[in-house]
């Protein structure tokens, strides 16, 4: 049994390429069609309709925690990384299988380098003084 | 006489969000700021270095390594139901550069928190909103045993442009950090309107 430790620590070749476990969830992918929409703030919304996502098999449970938390209050791409413990590029390749899925859709927030209107950007600063 | 509805069939709101990023180096006080305003205890995102089509770090000597974790903390502010705001703490190391080119894009504005101490340390901040026309103030966190210097000073050891608003702030005080995020906000608003003149012109 000695130097199993060593042993236990190498059980993969280099052929492998680098493992990193978080991206086993994501079969592997780091990125998704739909990436490119996913910022941290972008907010991800259930889709009302959709059925029991625990019984569809392709899910993952990963899947249907997103889905779970997403349903009655939206969340964004952040808060669902920070809930779940997960990166947030594992959060963006799960996120986009269930946008191609319809299970949910992502709100994307203003676009970048467009500053929001100055209604919102009033809104913004009487919401921060009535806090 | 059906006002109640399931919860499942209803839709949930889908707010407008919007963020401003909390820049300034390490042991600043970043956290301590967005925990002061935030409804939530500051949550921490992370990210892993190791992603397709980065040059991965060179590993030699640490083979055991696979991956780099950056964390990201942030707060979250509802100001209406349909109107969200949050604040990310940008990651205080510098080799993390590209993380914040990601927190930056679509952000409403930054707050480069600093202390007098060691002004160098958000020199770097400040270079990167500059040069990315990001607006931003400079909020100098009063810590209680450091020497108190008019916001002139700190100005002009910064080498700020006139227009970059320079605040005196208690990042662990609610009332003062919302004073500094409606600074940012105004800041925000009078750049946009001042381009939109020159664009009418």
């Amino acid at each position: 049994m000695s130097g199993d430790g060593q042993a236990r620590s190498h059980w993969f070749d280099d052929e492998a390429g680098p493992v990193v476990r978080p991206y086993a969830m994501t079969r592997g992918r780091t990125t998704h069609a739909a990436q490119h929409r996913l910022d941290l703030i972008a907010v991800v919304v259930a889709e009302p309709h959709v059925d029991d996502p625990e019984t569809d098999h392709t899910l993952s449970p990963e899947h249907v925690d997103i889905v779970r938390l997403c349903r009655g209050t939206a969340q964004s791409v952040a808060e669902l990384a920070a809930e779940l413990d997960l990166p947030v590029g594992v959060v963006r390749v799960l996120v986009g299988d269930l946008v191609d899925q319809r299970y949910v859709h992502v709100n994307r927030p203003v676009p970048p380098a467009e500053l929001p209107d100055e209604s919102i950007l009033r809104d913004v600063i009487n919401g921060l003084r009535a806090l | 006489m059906i006002f109640g509805r399931s919860e499942r069939g209803k839709p949930a709101t889908e707010p407008v969000t919007l963020k401003i990023l909390v820049a300034g180096g390490f042991g600043v006080g970043k956290t301590t700021l967005v925990a002061a305003v935030s409804e939530i205890r500051p949550l921490r995102t992370e990210e892993l270095l190791t992603e397709v089509g980065r040059p991965v770090d060179d590993l030699s000597g640490v083979e055991a390594k696979h991956t780099t974790t950056v964390a990201m903390d942030f707060g979250r502010i509802t100001l209406r139901e349909d109107l969200v705001l949050y604040l990310f703490g940008t990651p205080g190391q510098e080799r993390f550069w590209f993380m914040w080119d990601e927190l930056s894009e679509g952000a409403l504005g930054a707050v480069v928190l600093a202390d007098t101490r060691r002004l160098e340390d958000c020199f770097a901040a400040i270079d990167y909103f500059e040069r990315r026309d990001i607006p931003f103030l400079v909020a100098v966190n009063c810590f209680e045993d450091a020497a108190r210097h008019p916001v002139d000073d700190v100005r002009r050891a910064l080498d700020l442009d006139d227009g970059t608003p320079v605040v005196l702030c208690d990042a662990r005080d609610r009332g003062s950090v919302k004073e500094v995020l409606v600074g940012v906000v105004q800041h925000a608003m009078a750049r946009a309107s001042g381009r939109r003149r020159t664009v009418a012109i």
